[in-house]
């Protein structure tokens, strides 16, 4: 393995760790402000995909079907959290879990009935066309490293919203302590259907990023949610900076054991059962990092939620 | 109480379908394939081929009014099992037909066996139904598994590559598709990649294949890991440099996704849309007038087991209830192909021809792939000699 | 008429009711059906005394009932035939994993607990896959069933029909034992008020990790008993959908009563069935179903049962 293989792997293992991070980002707000698990994040990301796609076909352009979308996933966010989530604040994890599992099941299928169980693509958009020579016959597409850009432009800005604003304060105050925000005054209620409605747009947004490289299909947002919730559970539940950080620890640990665990086995076995053993092992290797990490951290790696 | 009330309402329902089920002299037949989740659209050019078979015959298979049962096995094994028993019992089916994956081709197996009743498979192929576990109640209008890996394994060989990376998924399937491939590629393997089941990101399997400077690169990669894997390949710019060689990785399924970062990319099949034969000209044209995509491989190889049924019952006289002439007529079925011409072995599948197939952009702008080159001819499975059949 | 009389009255009607159903003289496979059901009611059962009692939602539980079919579908695959040793080996590698995994999740809480269950469900499901001597991903097509003392009892569907409905009723009564003895009190205080569980005597995460590995050898037996009935083991049967879909059951059923679990194993799988024998499309009907029923209720299929009383 050379150094320059090495670091190239890096590179992706960072990319990839951006890309979730965007999912995450809304997930781990959402479940930090009102404690509440919303599985149908993944749709989400999903219906942001989709409509990227479809506008993208209608109108030609990727950034235009980009900036429609949004709008149009905020809404849904909107209609989602007024005709589900709202009553289901006050109870436990258990109703929402059940609750939002049914809206995967209904989103899925009507994407399917819509748009067809093929895969539909859309082109990587002109500007982002190019790509950077990393290593001997290998490219680094352009549009890789807007994702990049994306997922570090994302992370700035919610650190800037919620560091620097009246809102981001009282998410910060939600986070820690919901009751007493609402003790202070506040309409609660207001502020969950804004963080609801904002996470689902957050969604949407990684959803529409990943469009050029990955195929738009029913139920790619399952996978998605279950790697995003190993994220935001490594990274401590509403902590935005610990999403940051273990999005790029589990985009790592999962790029380089897929590249490197194999070839590191054959050191110490003989190559089939190396062959045998190492990608049972990689497909493993975050979910022993997250088992890792919350023995010897229940609460994960930045725990937001002053009471444990 | 309103509750309870519902289920045993419920159960009660239940109970009264099986009663119905009385039977006619229809010859009914049980089609499970794959219609949910991120697989579903092979499912649905199974169903599709098949019913195109069935409406142009207007309704008859051999003569005889048939009857379709359509069931999603939702890719879960035991839910197969479950639902291959209520085609069995209840709907009593006389023929079950589809099947698009191997694993619940291998769950529904014993029981459809037990039941003495016919199998006939529009797909998957495992090796053990090949093999030691063959059956007289199994046939199949596909291919064994391992088939068209050979044929890209044969042609690499032919092509006189030297070094070649092996990148498939991590599962049973992947793992026979690599092995069909060194069959008969007697070079060096560069490199072995298991990738995970359902992996969407390639980046870093890219830069490794990058890395070892293959001649060619051999992959099988069915349904949207294949669409996303085809547009990194392309992208990462290796499309061009190094040979891309698969099976079931690109074909219709995937390229109305793939589109033009496809086009050159070579596969192993039994069959493409763009084959001359007059037979498939006919069927595409028909196929696509119908349903208005394009056919893959699995809309052809159930189109062909819908002839394989007809020209079974044919041959038993129209009766399907007679398992021994159907078994006879299942095994010297004579009908005319898509595919072109075939046998049947002894252990229930094809001796047929294999080719190398390349994506092509059409006249009509639609994407479809055609054979360039017959690797094999009349090519016989390996796990036939070990079927006690005879 | 108490609480307790009336769910032991509900219990023992919906068990007479399975027991008398092969003598109504209905098809094969409303029997195997049912015995399917039975199975997957064990470990929903099992299930509900983590969730229901214990409050730890494990994403997981799926991982047991394929540790148990797959040590028995192993032990047939290798000639031992055996009904019981299977047995025996599926319930103990069941509850040896959540012995080990176990002791390391029942430090965690809440979603965490969610989430480090659903990591070794994975992990067992990966080791499942990887297994190619056994099929790996494509599954263990079993040839025969088990035999019991050397005879092909259990070749009969009825007679398997009868052991599944023993060890659910088995299962059934273990688990209210339990819940009913100064441990079960012990973990069920152990969800709400650790301090006072630490008062009686008892060690928080010891009653929660036996309560753990108790239903992780519940759910081994029932894997051994699919693994007989469906004569196929596979991967799919650990997947963490199907773990979701005992959390369904139990909370649909009524977490945290045990009859509940048995009804909501019924009424998940008979309502999945039903619609999808009336439309392609039913997971719609099916989410919509959940939604209503998680908001117009509360405590599942036994509370609605609890206010209709009043």
């Amino acid at each position: 393995m050379s150094l320059t293989l090495f670091a190239v792997q890096t590179l992706n293992g960072l990319q990839f760790g951006l890309m979730l991070f965007l999912v995450a980002a809304g997930l781990t707000l959402v479940f930090g402000v009102m404690d509440f698990i919303n599985l149908a994040h993944g749709v989400q990301y999903m219906l942001g995909a989709y409509l990227t796609a479809v506008l993208a076909k209608v109108t030609g352009g990727f950034f235009t079907a980009l900036l429609l979308a949004m709008p149009l996933t905020l809404l849904l966010g909107l209609v989602l959290e007024r005709l589900v989530f709202r009553p289901l604040y006050a109870r436990g994890h258990l109703d929402q879990v059940l609750a939002t599992f049914g809206v995967i099941l209904i989103v899925n299928e009507a994407v399917k009935l819509a748009f067809g169980a093929a895969p539909i693509s859309v082109p990587v958009p002109e500007i982002l066309s190019g790509s950077v020579r990393l290593m001997d016959g290998l490219l680094f597409p352009v549009y890789r490293l807007a994702i990049i850009g994306a997922g570090l432009g994302t992370a700035l800005l919610l650190w800037l919203v919620i560091d620097g604003t009246r809102f981001g304060m009282l998410v910060r105050a939600g986070a820690t302590n919901a009751p007493m925000v609402s003790a202070l005054g506040v309409d609660v209620r207001r502020l969950f259907t804004a963080v609801t409605a904002f996470g689902a747009m957050l969604a949407g947004f990684a959803g529409a990023m990943v469009t050029p490289i990955l195929s738009v299909e029913p139920g790619m947002g399952d996978g998605v949610l279950i790697l995003a919730f190993v994220v935001i559970v490594v990274g401590g539940v509403g902590s935005i900076r610990g999403a940051f950080i273990a999005a790029l620890i589990v985009g790592l640990v999962d790029t380089l054991g897929r590249s490197f665990a194999t070839d590191l086995l054959k050191l110490v076995m003989s190559a089939s059962t190396a062959n045998h053993v190492g990608p049972a092992l990689s497909s493993m290797a975050i979910y022993l990092l997250m088992a890792g990490v919350l023995a010897f951290r229940p609460a994960g790696l930045f725990p937001s939620r002053s009471a444990g | 109480m309103k509750t309870f009330t519902v289920m045993l309402a419920a159960a009660a329902g239940l109970a009264l379908t099986a009663g119905t089920a009385a039977a006619q002299e229809k010859l009914k037949i049980g089609m499970m394939v794959t219609l949910s989740g991120p697989s579903a659209v092979l499912g649905q050019h199974q169903r599709d081929g098949f019913n195109l078979a069935l409406k142009q015959r207007g309704g008859k298979l051999g003569g005889v009014d048939a009857e379709v049962v359509l069931v999603d096995d939702e890719l879960k094994p035991d839910v197969a099992v479950q639902k291959v028993q209520g085609l069995i019992e209840r709907d009593k089916v006389d023929i079950v037909t589809g099947v698009t994956f191997s694993n619940v081709m291998m769950a529904i197996a014993k029981p459809v066996f037990d039941s003495r009743t016919f199998l006939v498979s529009s797909n998957a192929g495992p090796s053990p139904l090949a093999g030691r576990a063959c059956s007289p109640f199994f046939y199949a209008s596909s291919w064994q598994n391992d088939q068209n890996h050979e044929t890209m394994g044969k042609y690499a060989q032919d092509k006189g590559f030297k070094r070649v990376v092996v990148m498939v998924p991590n599962y049973q399937a992947g793992k026979d598709a690599a092995a069909g491939f060194k069959r008969f590629f007697k070079g060096e393997i560069a490199d072995e990649i298991f990738t995970q089941l359902g992996q969407l990101d390639f980046s870093a399997e890219l830069a490794k294949i990058a890395a070892a400077k293959p001649d060619a690169v051999f992959s099988f990669m069915p349904g949207g890991m294949g669409v996303n894997l085809v547009k990194q390949y392309t992208q990462a710019g290796l499309s061009g440099r190094i040979p891309f060689l698969s099976a079931f990785t690109i074909d219709e399924t995937t390229l109305p996704a793939t589109q033009d970062a496809a086009v050159g990319l070579l596969g192993g099949a039994q069959w493409a849309p763009g084959s001359t034969l007059p037979a498939s000209r006919a069927f595409v044209e028909a196929f696509e007038k119908e349903y208005g995509y394009v056919p893959a491989l699995y809309a052809q190889q159930a189109y062909d087991s819908a002839l394989l049924i007809d020209a079974a019952v044919k041959a038993a006289g129209g009766k399907f209830k007679d398992k021994e002439a159907m078994q006879k007529g299942f095994r010297n079925a004579q009908f005319e192909s898509v595919r072109g011409p075939f046998k049947m072995n002894t252990n229930g599948f094809p001796v047929q021809d294999f080719y190398v197939v390349k994506v092509v952009k059409r006249a009509d702008g639609k994407f479809q792939t055609e054979p360039v080159e017959k690797v094999f001819t009349a090519h016989e499975d390996v796990y036939a000699k070990d079927c006690p059949l005879k | 008429m108490t609480r307790t009389r009336r769910d032991l009255l509900v219990l023992g009607l919906m068990l007479g009711l399975l027991a008398a159903l092969p003598f109504l003289g209905l098809p094969n496979w409303v029997l195997t059906y049912t015995a399917r059901i039975m199975a997957f009611a064990i470990c929903a059962v099992a299930l509900d005394l983590v969730l229901g009692y214990g409050g730890m939602v494990s994403l997981g539980h799926a991982a047991f009932l394929g540790i148990g079919s797959y040590a028995a579908g192993i032990l047939l695959a290798e000639n031992v035939n055996d009904f019981f040793i299977g047995l025996v080996a599926g319930a103990g590698a069941a509850g040896l994993y959540a012995l080990v995994t176990g002791a390391v999740a029942v430090r965690t809480k809440g979603v965490a607990f969610i989430m480090i269950t659903l990591a070794f469900g994975q992990m067992a499901f990966f080791v499942a896959n990887a297994l190619s001597e056994y099929g790996g991903s494509d599954g263990l097509t079993l040839w025969s069933r088990a035999e019991i003392g050397g005879t092909r009892a259990l070749a009969r569907d009825t007679n398997l029909y009868f052991v599944i409905l023993f060890f659910l009723a088995l299962s059934i009564l273990i688990v209210r034992l339990v819940t009913a003895s100064p441990f079960g009190i012990a973990l069920r205080a152990a969800r709400s008020n650790p301090e006072r569980v630490t008062a009686l005597g008892y060690d928080v995460e010891r009653v929660r990790l036996w309560a753990y590995v108790l239903a992780a050898v519940l759910c081994g037996v029932a894997g051994v008993l699919i693994a007989n009935l469906s004569s196929f083991v596979s991967p799919a049967l650990m997947a963490w959908q199907r773990s979701g879909e005992f959390i369904i059951m139990v909370i649909l059923g009524g977490a945290g009563t045990v009859w509940g679990a048995l009804a909501g194993a019924f009424a998940v799988l008979i309502l999945e069935e039903a619609l999808s024998l009336a439309t392609p499309h039913w997971k719609i009907l099916f989410g919509l179903f959940l939604i209503l029923a998680v908001l117009f209720t509360r405590g599942g299929i036994a509370g609605l049962f609890d206010r209709s009383a009043k």
